[in-house]
């Protein structure tokens, strides 16, 4: 039974009758006229200068409105570190980078016209690799990286591919390491993948002649596009409005400012037209942000009663053409490097490496599944080696109340072990499998990657009749925002669920919320919905405490009603109290209702520049993944036979949306652990399309069990925490051992493919007979 | 080829005729021409299923489907379904299961599970796979759409 009146049970989402009958309205579903459609030239080549570009022809074929290059909208943008621009300027630093583009009346018009730019390109050497990328005289992916604004958080290494570099030095990772018994040292390779939202990346702007600038975007982020915008074009705010409909699937690829600029400089062209961008498939998957592919290095010590003393943990990361959003991805890979556990001892050197790659970004989990994978594999060598159980040597480290995370933060509230354990007796952990069956966990943690002051925003409206309308900047993005807010806003507010009514963001009428990313929006805009709840009904009770002649803090607010606590038949309505505002003599007392409520951290704090101490998890969702597998040795084929995730959720808002979100998850992660990985050839995406990245269908889906735990999260609203990225996390290395576990071999990458399981099969029986 | 074709048929019970250019893909004629944007695109290659309505009762990937080929059939969209105000229970069950997230690939996901409804009221789990196998969810609801399915089930 939930403690709370709202909280804790299950309604229908609020967007639920709008989506399953096809009246949902996304980006593509607006109509605009009159409207512009924009098609793309983009590079040819990786890395090289643009010697000549020529848009005559394209500019001359009928139906064309307006053609654009580099030229036209040279500015930098970028969120953290301002690197990149919309379109090439002078070259071109990955294969498909926007070099040109066409608005025409049709979209066989612009298709046509775009094929008619001619570029010179003078090739230049290029780099596909980071770790060659970092060694002196690799080919210059940014000359001008010392010119790039920054946030001041940041370390990019100018005169090399370093765009950032962060380090963790906790204790003394030499003592440590002398203190163990047993010390395991080994790589690991995590490559690109992709977000393949149904929804492809879609995004349309128009330039008023007054001069005000309308973008409507598939953007997770309104309020950063428009700060991007603003910055790149030097204008205020406030001409700049965002519009942001339901989104088709986001998992961080429409995080930051996306796309947007594609379309800013061809409306600027065309003032009062619509210019619409729609990717196509094959340019989501080649131009969108890619996961970073990840090559790690980690050693770890133990002593033989199964306590990790040490870590070290070398990261390069592969951040593609720009990194502008990655930077943090490795800074937040680095701050977390000991994962679950607390480990005294620790090295950690994370490296954010420009190459000649599609672009690096965020992707749900934000670095987590890539910097976790090496960590859960190598405690299952460790448990190997020591001759112990891998959940016990997990119990042995994993974190607890009071443990410190890698950057020396206190962690509170954790229940790890009971995650595990969770799983752990799903199962049947300890239980022997059958033959070429075998058994894996895997432990995982994630706080929100975000800036210490990213802001949330909330204005709360009663209508004349006492019912609500909430105000927020957050998005839709399936993550169910509305149903929960709605939630936490009738928790707060003492008023039913079905009373209240939210939107999705509109920059010009929803107050400011930073970005919808990292599992932070329960936490951070929950924290603004109950401080504006709390105004309302300040104001609610000033002004019945007028009309009744008692005292404001003797009222309460119950649904639609206001009460004297003393004595429920002294009341007035909510009604009454919104609309009439006045007292009998028909005197005003005060205006319609209007609540505010802001939230901004106020715990996080930098990290030291040289050991990377500090506070930088506004909060630590924890969780865990355990699966049974068999392998068929002949083919080399995974089957799936329990998969389990427990998520420590603090206070689940919906249980059943919560449930929808683990099981999702646990299968995107299932997904990348044995399908997804976008193939590259010299920069070249060789898989852009379903047929070749696949992602698994109801078939190849098998039952996932999901597990909700709920240890408050003692400074979250009602005890509540993210769980939106986390279920993931750990599947990839929970399968993997699962897979050790059935056949003996030890897998350093992901994902599993058949191929790849045979080969390692193969490798070992040649292992065991070569003495 | 052709200049433009006249085709007539019913869309959600409506008669209609219109004339199409021949190379117009029935996605695009849903969406641009009939204005019923409830059909998703999501591949336009006929991988994902976003785009999947009935004709003459049978799923089709719209996208790879001409709109010329309307001609004479019957043609329901994710936005023909509810009745009078009153959902189709196919619908109604996506919601009691909660059986999607971001909602792009539920129209056609209904559609598939609809069509499969009608040819097998009492579909087996190899028959919801092999139905909604060229569907991709990548919310990943598929358990709750399986529950939602089985749900409609005559039993």
């Amino acid at each position: 039974m939930s403690a709370y009146k709202f909280l804790g049970s299950d309604v229908p989402r609020k967007d639920a009758v709008e989506k399953v009958t096809g009246s949902a309205k996304y980006i593509e579903d607006l109509h605009f006229a009159p409207m512009l459609y924009t098609k793309i030239l983009k590079s040819t080549i990786a890395h090289g200068l643009i010697k000549r570009i020529d848009t005559t022809k394209a500019e001359q074929y009928p139906g064309v409105k307006a053609v654009v290059t580099g030229k036209d909208f040279p500015n930098r943008a970028g969120l953290y570190l301002v690197d990149r621009t919309y379109y090439a300027v002078e070259k071109v630093r990955y294969w498909g980078e926007p070099v040109a583009a066409v608005a025409a009346v049709t979209e066989e018009a612009a298709a046509e016209a775009v094929n008619l730019i001619e570029v010179e390109y003078e090739a230049l050497p290029a780099v596909f690799d980071p770790r060659e990328a970092l060694k002196p005289g690799a080919p210059l992916v940014h000359e001008n990286l010392a010119e790039y604004e920054r946030v001041p958080v940041f370390y990019p290494q100018p005169g090399t591919n370093i765009a950032n570099h962060f380090k963790v030095r906790k204790g003394d990772a030499e003592k440590g390491f002398a203190e163990a018994d047993l010390i395991v040292e080994r790589e690991y390779y995590v490559p690109q993948m992709q977000h393949v939202t149904i929804e492809t990346h879609k995004a349309a702007a128009m330039w008023s002649l007054d001069g005000r600038l309308t973008v409507w975007s598939t953007a997770q982020s309104p309020n950063v596009v428009r700060q991007i915008l603003a910055k790149s074009l030097g204008m205020p705010l406030n001409k700049i409005r965002v519009v942001s409909n339901y989104i088709g699937g986001g998992f961080g690829g429409k995080a930051g400012a996306a796309m947007e600029g594609l379309v800013v400089p061809l409306a600027k062209k065309c003032p009062g037209k619509v210019v619409r961008v729609v990717f196509t498939r094959e340019e989501d998957i080649q131009g969108s942000f890619t996961r970073q592919a990840l090559y790690a290095r980690l050693k770890t010590g133990v002593r033989k009663d199964g306590r990790i003393t040490a870590l070290e943990y070398h990261m390069v990361w592969d951040g593609g053409a720009y990194t502008e959003y990655g930077v943090n991805i490795i800074r937040a890979a680095g701050y977390s490097s000991t994962g679950a556990y607390d480990i005294p001892n620790v090295k950690t050197d994370s490296y954010c490496v420009y190459t000649n790659n599609p672009i690096g970004g965020p992707v749900r989990g934000f670095g987590m599944c890539e910097m976790q994978w090496g960590l859960e594999r190598q405690i299952n060598e460790i448990a190997a080696e020591l001759g112990m159980d891998s959940l016990q040597v997990r119990l042995i480290n994993g974190m607890k109340d009071g443990s410190t995370t890698a950057s020396g933060q206190e962690v509170q509230h954790v229940a790890f072990d009971k995650c595990l354990q969770s799983v752990a007796d799903y199962v049947g952990w300890g239980e022997k499998s059958g033959k070429y069956r075998g058994k894996g966990i895997a432990g995982l943690v994630k706080a929100p990657a975000q800036p210490s002051n990213a802001a949330s925003s909330c204005i709360i409206r009663i209508n004349e009749d006492g019912t609500v309308h909430v105000l927020v900047g957050a998005s839709e993005m399936g993550q169910g925002m509305l149903t929960a807010m709605s939630m936490i806003a009738a928790e707060a507010l003492n008023i039913p669920v079905g009373k209240i009514e939210m939107r999705v963001p509109d920059t010009d009428f929803t107050p400011y919320e930073w970005q919808s990313v990292g599992s932070r929006t329960t936490y951070c805009l929950g924290h603004a919905i109950l401080r504006a709840a709390e105004d309302v009904k300040k104001q609610v009770y000033l002004i019945t405490a007028q009309v009744l002649g008692l005292p404001a803090d003797e009222l309460f607010l119950d649904d639609d009603t206001v009460y004297w606590t003393k004595d429920k038949s002294k009341k007035v309505s909510l009604r009454e109290v919104a609309d009439s505002c006045k007292k009998c003599s028909g005197e005003g007392i005060a205006g319609p209702i209007i609540g505010r409520g802001s939230y901004v951290p106020t715990k996080m704090t930098n990290l030291d520049p040289e050991t990377g101490q500090g506070k930088p998890g506004l909060f630590w969702t924890f969780g865990a993944t355990a699966a049974e597998v068999e392998v068929d040795p002949e083919t080399g084929k995974i089957t799936v036979l329990k998969l389990a995730t427990a998520m420590d959720a603090g206070q689940a808002v919906s249980p059943q949306m919560c449930q929808v979100q683990v099981h999702g998850g646990t299968i995107m992660g299932l997904s990348t652990a044995l399908f997804e990985e976008v193939r590259l050839n010299q920069g070249r995406v060789l898989n852009p399309n379903f047929t070749d990245y696949k992602i698994p269908t109801i078939e190849n889906t098998p039952e996932i069990k999901g597990i909700i735990l709920e240890t408050p999260e003692g400074d979250g609203p009602y005890g509540l925490r993210g769980v939106g990225e986390q279920p993931m996390i750990a599947v990839p290395p929970a399968i993997a051992n699962a897979v050790a576990d059935a056949v003996g071999i030890k897998m350093y990458t992901f994902p599993l493919t058949p191929e790849r399981v045979w080969q390692a099969i193969q490798d070992q029986e040649k292992t065991n007979r070569t003495p | 080829m052709a200049e433009s074709v006249t085709i007539t048929f019913t869309v959600n019970g409506e008669k209609e005729s219109r004339i199409v250019s021949p190379s117009r893909t029935l996605l695009k004629f849903i969406r641009e021409e009939l204005n019923l944007t409830g059909t998703k695109e999501g591949c336009e290659v006929g991988e994902c299923g976003a785009c999947i309505v009935l004709l003459n009762g049978r799923p089709v990937n719209s996208c790879i489907v001409l709109a010329a080929e309307l001609d004479g059939k019957e043609l329901i969209t994710i936005e023909g379904l509810a009745q009078n105000g009153e959902l189709d229970r196919v619908q109604q069950a996506f919601i009691d299961h909660a059986a999607f997230q971001c909602g792009y690939c539920t129209p056609g996901m209904i559609m598939s599970a609809r069509a499969l409804l009608e040819r097998s009221p009492s579909p087996s789990d190899e028959e919801i796979n092999e139905a909604l196998s060229g569907n991709l969810c990548r919310c990943g609801a598929y358990q709750e759409i399986r529950q939602a399915i089985k749900s409609c089930a005559k039993k």
